[in-house]
């Protein structure tokens, strides 16, 4: 990946110079802070970059979501994150918001609007689609040829807004081969990161779910695990070292996997 | 005595549709127990929903044997009411086979009602198969153990013997219309029943009529009595499941309900012109409980979902955490809900008609912390349900429930949960070094 500098405006600078992006990209706390995350966030900017989208960021300004406390059971301070960030982002009049992690994607676009912000929220895989779709980003790279790539629908993007298109019709623009583990679509089994998972230790059992999801990516002997959540990724990550075989097997964003291709 | 037959088939007509009516209203008092939920919204998409999902049986296909093994036994339920009807007026008015007017297009029922009544048997006897000689897992989890097993083997049995009765009755009744016995209308087409005719062949005008007769109340004694066993059984659902469809979520299925009595507080807490020292007003006088310690807790709607239950075990055979060995089960959450609220009803009628505190509830009593906190909120369970239940929703109320009324959330989570509060991210790093990734 090239190092040139990402031009990452904020909404603030945007608001200083008289300027209103056309869209919001919520970064999410795993995209700021975890070490992981941060690279997917890193590809993403290079995608908006390079196809020229007028976007910005709340920077300092942005919070959680409060998604995960609302899972846990917590709905004092998810409400009190909700109703805090929604006042910035109404204060900046924002309409148009685009994440890439699917807990924020939920979680704004279905429960925010009964706490009063309204926005229209897209996944950052619904966004590239939309970028290659109307031609402000080519994909023409042939780094993937011959290599097989799985997709892991994370339970927030498929299930929970019956989003599973998306992801694969942006894969297909690389020359991977796309095959399908068992269970996808509406039958993926979770990676085992959400309700609030990602944050403690699990209870008894005698597997971890990560590594039974493993093990169904393995089963199609692919050289890329891809997926399009910050949690996912962690976990499969995970599940991937523990089946010793994060040398033959990569786990990737969509994000990254386009970056990537177009050597951004 | 000429009406002998009439009134006893009217008085057992009447008992056990009372019956029924009393379990009906007994449930329907139980279900509105729960709190109120206002499910007015959508219309259309409910109906059609209803129609898809229950009446189309969509979700059924989804796992094609038993899908396809399912709508030859519910087909056929559907067709023995056509056929009820027939014997209900027969019984009531003493004719024989009334609807032999229609001709032709009888001959064309009661021909397509044996090869159903064939077709039910065949996978009646497949259905007892998968669940007592190859075991299919989802149906010998452990809450299966006990009164759930015996309950769906019973219903098989029944189903067997109603089929077996209406062939035999049948078959008696061709054979009488072949030896041209009086009262006995030529009518209706056997296409399976003849066979069984075949094997009477030698008996006598008399003792046909008593086979006849025998089959026929039998029949229908036997269908009030599986009116009547529904309410004790997951077979509830061949009822429930339509308005359970009708009622079931029309949202995305990742979007999880805001708290009213919450969003009010908080705002109240975040107005910097609100007088924290302000008599309280009127309607504050009672808190709200957060979340849901037992059943009254849960919406209707939720306690629905739980006398609507099949127990079929497709949620909790896709459930990540009862594949890799917690004791979660999506199934039991819903079994747990509906035994327990059977034992609140129980103690109403016990207590002529209040509720007596019996020390228990639905948290602790049936359902442990422990299943509680292995749930990753994936919804599978929700997608797989054939009848549009959500066991995950109650078990997001009982999480709020043991969070914001016991604060009984494991330490990590407790700790996420401050960083949140602190520092805006559930890790402990601070928010002003939110954009640092641009510089890295
Ligand atoms: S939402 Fe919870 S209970 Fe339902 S399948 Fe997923 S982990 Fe199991
Ligand atoms: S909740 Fe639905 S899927 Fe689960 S056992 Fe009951 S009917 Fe079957």
């Amino acid at each position: 990946m090239s190092n040139d500098k990402l031009r990452v405006p904020t909404m603030g600078q945007c608001m200083a110079e008289g300027k209103q992006p056309e869209i919001l990209f919520w970064v999410g706390s795993a995209g700021s802070f975890d070490d992981r995350a941060k690279k997917i966030t890193r590809a993403f900017v290079k995608i908006l970059n390079k196809a020229n989208v007028d976007f910005a960021v709340l920077g300092t300004e942005e919070s959680c979501t409060g998604d995960v406390a609302k899972r846990a059971g917590n709905e004092f301070l998810f409400q009190m994150q909700a109703l805090m960030n929604i006042e910035v982002l109404n204060g900046y009049g924002i309409k148009k918001i685009v994440t890439c992690d699917p807990h924020s994607y939920n979680c704004l676009k279905n429960e925010y609007p009964g706490l009063g912000g309204n926005y229209e929220v897209v996944h950052h895989t619904q966004f590239i689609q939309d970028l290659i779709n109307s031609e402000k980003l080519n994909v023409s790279g042939s780094l993937y040829k011959g290599k097989r790539i799985t997709f892991h629908d994370p339970c927030y993007l498929g299930r929970a807004n019956n989003e599973y298109n998306a992801p694969r019709e942006v894969l297909k623009n690389t020359d991977a081969d796309i095959v399908e583990m068992k269970r996808h679509k509406q039958t993926a089994l979770c990676c085992g990161a959400g309700g609030a998972q990602m944050f403690k230790e699990p209870e008894k059992g005698d597997k971890d779910i990560n590594v039974l999801r493993t093990e169904d990516a393995l089963s199609t002997k692919p050289n890329i695990i891809a997926t399009g959540c910050p949690y996912c990724i962690t976990m499969m990550t995970d599940g991937v070292k523990n089946k010793e075989k994060e040398d033959t097997v990569k786990v990737m964003d969509i994000a990254e996997i386009i970056a990537t291709a177009e050597e951004l | 005595m000429e009406y002998l037959s009439n009134i006893l088939f009217a008085i057992v007509l009447v008992a056990g549709i009372g019956f029924f009516t009393k379990n009906v209203l007994r449930l329907s008092r139980n279900i509105k127990l729960g709190r109120d939920v206002d499910v007015s919204d959508n219309k259309s998409q409910r109906w059609k929903n209803m129609a898809k999902i229950a009446l189309g049986q969509t979700k059924m296909v989804v796992r094609p044997v038993a899908g396809f093994l399912h709508i030859i036994v519910y087909v056929g339920f559907i067709i023995i009411n056509l056929e009820v009807l027939e014997i209900i007026i027969d019984g009531l008015f003493g004719t024989h086979r009334i609807f032999a007017l229609l001709g032709s297009v009888y001959n064309l029922l009661i021909g397509s009602f044996e090869i159903l009544a064939v077709l039910v048997i065949v996978a009646v006897v497949i259905f007892w198969i998968r669940r007592n000689v190859i075991r299919i897992k989802r149906f010998i989890n452990p809450e299966m153990k006990g009164w759930p097993k015996n309950d769906g083997n019973i219903i098989l049995y029944i189903e067997l013997v109603l089929m077996t009765l209406f062939l035999t009755m049948n078959a008696a009744d061709y054979q009488l219309q072949l030896l041209d016995a009086p009262h006995y209308t030529k009518a209706g087409a056997f296409p399976a029943s003849q066979f069984i005719a075949s094997l009477f062949s030698d008996m006598s005008i008399s003792s046909l009529i008593i086979l006849e007769r025998t089959a026929w109340w039998l029949h229908i004694i036997g269908i009030l009595c599986f009116l009547n066993y529904l309410y004790y059984s997951k077979h509830l659902h061949i009822l429930l499941a339509f308005p359970n469809t009708y009622y079931g979520s029309v949202e995305p299925k990742g979007k999880l309900n805001n708290l009213e009595a919450i969003t009010k507080e908080v705002k109240l807490m975040m107005d910097p012109s609100a007088d924290p020292f302000a008599a309280p007003t009127e309607d504050a006088s009672v808190p709200e409980k957060f979340g849901a310690s037992d059943v009254k807790d849960l919406s209707w709607v939720q306690l629905l979902n739980a006398y609507t239950c099949t127990e079929c075990g497709r949620c909790t055979s896709s459930c990540p955490a009862n594949l890799t060995g917690k004791k979660l089960s999506p199934r039991k959450i819903m079994m747990d809900t509906r035994d327990r609220l059977e034992e609140v009803g129980k103690n109403i009628d016990a207590n002529k008609g209040v509720f007596v505190d019996d020390g228990k509830q639905l948290l602790g009593d049936y359902i442990t912390n422990e299943e509680l906190w292995a749930c990753t909120t994936c919804n599978a369970c929700v997608e797989e349900c054939p009848v549009s239940i959500s066991p995950l929703s109650i078990i997001q109320d009982m999480r709020r429930y043991l969070v914001m009324e016991q604060s009984a959330a494991p330490v990590e989570l407790n700790n996420m949960m401050s960083n949140i509060e602190n520092n805006g991210a559930p890790w402990p790093y601070n928010q002003m070094d939110r954009l640092n990734w641009v510089e890295e």
